[in-house]
């Protein structure tokens, strides 16, 4: 997907341990893709093109976690490439949903899985791409919201900051006029400390939110935790809650393992 | 990190083998036409489901199996839901079945369009990627990407959101749709139906390499529907079982270049999963439009050639365009979106049929819902020992080629099993060598 346009930002996307569906996202832009590839030069995206510029490139897209040695130098190599890096999703962002491995014996989750846990070389702990390398900007969401990825790389080409808010779900649900479920339902609901960006789906949709967009901007954890116990609900339950997809940001880290220490 | 790597006179090494979902490589060694060995890669680093799964509640499986795969989302969630289902006992409402089909239809329509047109349409045309087909090809590429948008707005109004959808819960749905909303999607469905036999057309005139091979086709069956959801597992050379019986048939093996297990029939080694194995053996339950596109076309069962999975592919396409409008043109919101059950221990087993193939989940959950076990076995890990055998089979034909011919030939060949490597686990790197 090279250009012969030489003003046009170089892009990469990078894809470590995860699902594919963040990058999917930017072939799921379908209405946007082909004035976002107008606009830029999609130099590496190996999901999409047999043509694999070399670096170095103008702003790196990371999807995936690091757990493997060969990602961790990767990431080294890739941040040196980059003169922008951004994470996109919960994986690269938080270390995904296998960072539950962070609390058990990986050795036992290996030979669950695997005849021959020899042959596989993995680390202990899946660990956010921040852990490694400084970061740019990090693109929250299990999966990311497509529109924002759009509106990050349009306002990195404008040279302006991007307009990605910080406030919790419940704005959102506001702004949707949902009736709040964790009020009129005593749903367990992580809207209150999630970062918005999804659009409330969940509590649109007769749920809870369960937080694939991470924390937001100084979230009060402790509290909503209080909250679900007076509510009912057990430690083993609340210790679940947080421990999903941000599982290791340190703000649902930090309440997981005060509940699972009660 | 670099695209195309070193190029001796005899060897060619690619690091990254393109458009596909996850990362694998490839390492062919063969000597003149004589192949000597063929190994499909998956680096891709494990993300060990099963293990942290254990523990969780049965509720969460939907949510969390979702998250193998960004593509194939609603595969996961389907069987998970089944298999423990299975377990509780609980029927959901025939129109919560209904729905659950109408999402897999919505599946469908956004992998294959993404696949089709995307991933492996370029191969067949000589080009590099979508993008620059586009320049030649801007009405066909802008129309694949309205027929994926449809396949995906089809899946929001399910499900919320197109990457992993929020509404899937055991016994049902956490919410569904209303017949108004659903009706807001009819015509955009009328206009891919007409886009998808189009690109039958388009893809059947493709130049297809000569190969066949004798295969052993996997597929779930449904007495009177194209398989989605439920049914039996049976192949085109006698295979006849219940999912719970899966693990009796079918053996996984550890190979040391791959962090995905190779899945085999026992005492009968590689089989295939996928669009062509639906196509051979369930033919005459696709829909009317279907059947004629794939006619029209040439396509006669069995077919097979793998190369002419893209064709299936497309003719599978206009099968959920159709079945969609069926669905949607008989739905009545059920009386309750979900069932209600009480959980009770047991071990429940499921097969669904992900776009790209068979998709098995085992569950155990003890009386509390807290899953105790689980073993899941994605399409792609069944059909890449086949990839292997197609290979081995597919070189010597190439010999004498040009050794960058021959390696993206070697790439269209494992293309056409529209590989997921983050389901098997991760990707593919491609090097040949001769010797």
């Amino acid at each position: 997907m090279s250009s012969n346009t030489k003003k046009k930002p170089k892009i990469a996307v990078f894809k470590f341990a995860s699902c594919d569906g963040c990058q999917l996202s930017l072939l799921d832009a379908e209405e946007e893709l082909l004035d976002v590839v107008g606009a830029v030069d999609l130099a590496y995206f190996p999901e999409a093109s047999r043509n694999m510029a070399k670096g170095p490139y103008d702003i790196g897209l990371v999807e995936g976690s690091i757990t493997t040695h060969h990602d961790a130098e990767q990431i080294q190599h890739i941040r040196r490439q980059c003169r922008m890096l951004v994470t996109i999703g919960a994986c690269a962002t938080a270390g995904g949903i296998q960072a539950l491995r962070n609390w058990k014996d990986v050795n036992e989750f290996v030979r669950y899985v695997y005849a021959s846990p020899d042959y596989i070389h993995t680390l202990k702990m899946s660990t956010p791409v921040a852990e490694h390398v400084p970061v740019d900007f990090e693109l929250r969401g299990c999966p990311i919201n497509k529109l924002q990825l759009v509106e990050l790389v349009a306002a990195t080409i404008a040279g302006r900051r991007p307009n990605i808010p910080t406030y919790s779900v419940c704005l959102e649900c506001k702004r949707r006029g949902n009736v709040c479920i964790a009020v009129a339902q005593g749903a367990v609901c992580v809207g209150p400390l999630t970062q918005a960006g999804c659009g409330a789906i969940c509590p649109a949709f007769g749920r809870g939110c369960y937080g694939c967009y991470g924390p937001m901007e100084t979230p009060n954890a402790t509290s909503l935790a209080d909250w679900f116990e007076q509510t009912g609900k057990s430690n083993a339950e609340i210790v679940r809650t947080f421990r999903l997809f941000n599982a290791w940001s340190w703000q649902f880290r930090q309440v997981s393992e005060e509940r699972e220490r009660k | 990190m670099s695209g195309n790597g070193s190029k001796a006179a005899n060897t060619i090494k690619v690091d990254v083998l393109a458009r596909v979902e996850g990362e694998g490589a490839l390492l062919v060694r063969f000597k003149g036409n004589r192949v000597e060995e063929v190994k499909l890669k998956i680096p891709e680093p494990p993300r060990l489901f099963e293990s942290f799964l254990r523990g969780r509640h049965a509720s969460e499986a939907p949510d969390i199996t979702a998250r193998i795969c960004g593509i194939c989302p609603v595969a996961y969630q389907m069987s998970a839901v089944h298999a423990i289902e299975r377990i509780v006992g609980v029927k959901p409402d025939p129109m919560v079945r209904l729905l659950r089909r109408l999402l897999y239809c919505g599946e469908y329509i956004e992998s294959h369009a993404l696949h089709v047109y995307m991933l492996h349409a370029p191969d067949f045309l000589g080009y590099q990627d979508v993008i620059e087909m586009a320049r030649d090809h801007r009405t066909a590429v802008e129309d694949a990407l309205r027929l994926k948008k449809i396949g995906n707005n089809l899946m929001s109004i399910l499900g919320g959101r197109e990457i992993h959808p929020v509404a899937v819960a055991l016994g049902g749905f956490y919410r569904v749709p209303s017949k108004r909303e659903m009706g807001a999607i009819v015509e955009d469905l009328k206009w891919a139906l007409e886009a998808s036999i189009k690109t039958v057309k388009l893809v059947a005139s493709f130049p297809m390499p000569e190969f066949e091979q004798d295969y052993e086709f996997v597929a779930v069956s449904h007495p009177d529907e194209y398989p989605l959801n439920e049914g039996r597992i049976v192949s085109n050379k006698g295979l006849d079982i219940d999912a719970a019986e899966y693990e009796d048939r079918f053996f996984e093996q550890h190979v040391k270049h791959a962090n995905a297990l190779h899945s085999q029939l026992r005492e009968r080694g590689s089989y295939m999963v996928g669009p062509l194995a639906r196509f051979n053996l369930h033919f005459a339950k696709l829909t009317p439009a279907a059947r004629q596109a794939a006619s029209d076309a040439g396509l006669n069962v069995p077919c097979l050639n793998p190369f002419k999975s893209i064709v299936v592919r497309a003719v599978e396409l206009v099968f959920a365009c159709e079945e969609a409008l069926r669905l949607i043109a008989g739905y009545e919101p059920p009386p309750a979106p979900r069932a209600e059950f009480d959980y009770r221990a047991g071990t429940g087993h499921a097969a669904t049929e992900a776009p790209r193939g068979l998709l098995y989940h085992r569950y155990i959950i003890d009386e509390h819902g807290i899953i105790t076990g689980v073993k899941i076995v994605a399409p792609t890990s069944q059909n890449q020992k086949r990839i292997e055998d197609d290979l081995w089979r597919f070189v010597p034909q190439l010999a004498g080629q040009p050794i960058d011919r021959m390696t993206w030939a070697c790439e269209q060949a494992i293309r056409n099993y529209d590989p997921c490597i983050s389901c098997a686990t991760h990707f593919l790197k491609l090097e040949i060598r001769k010797d």
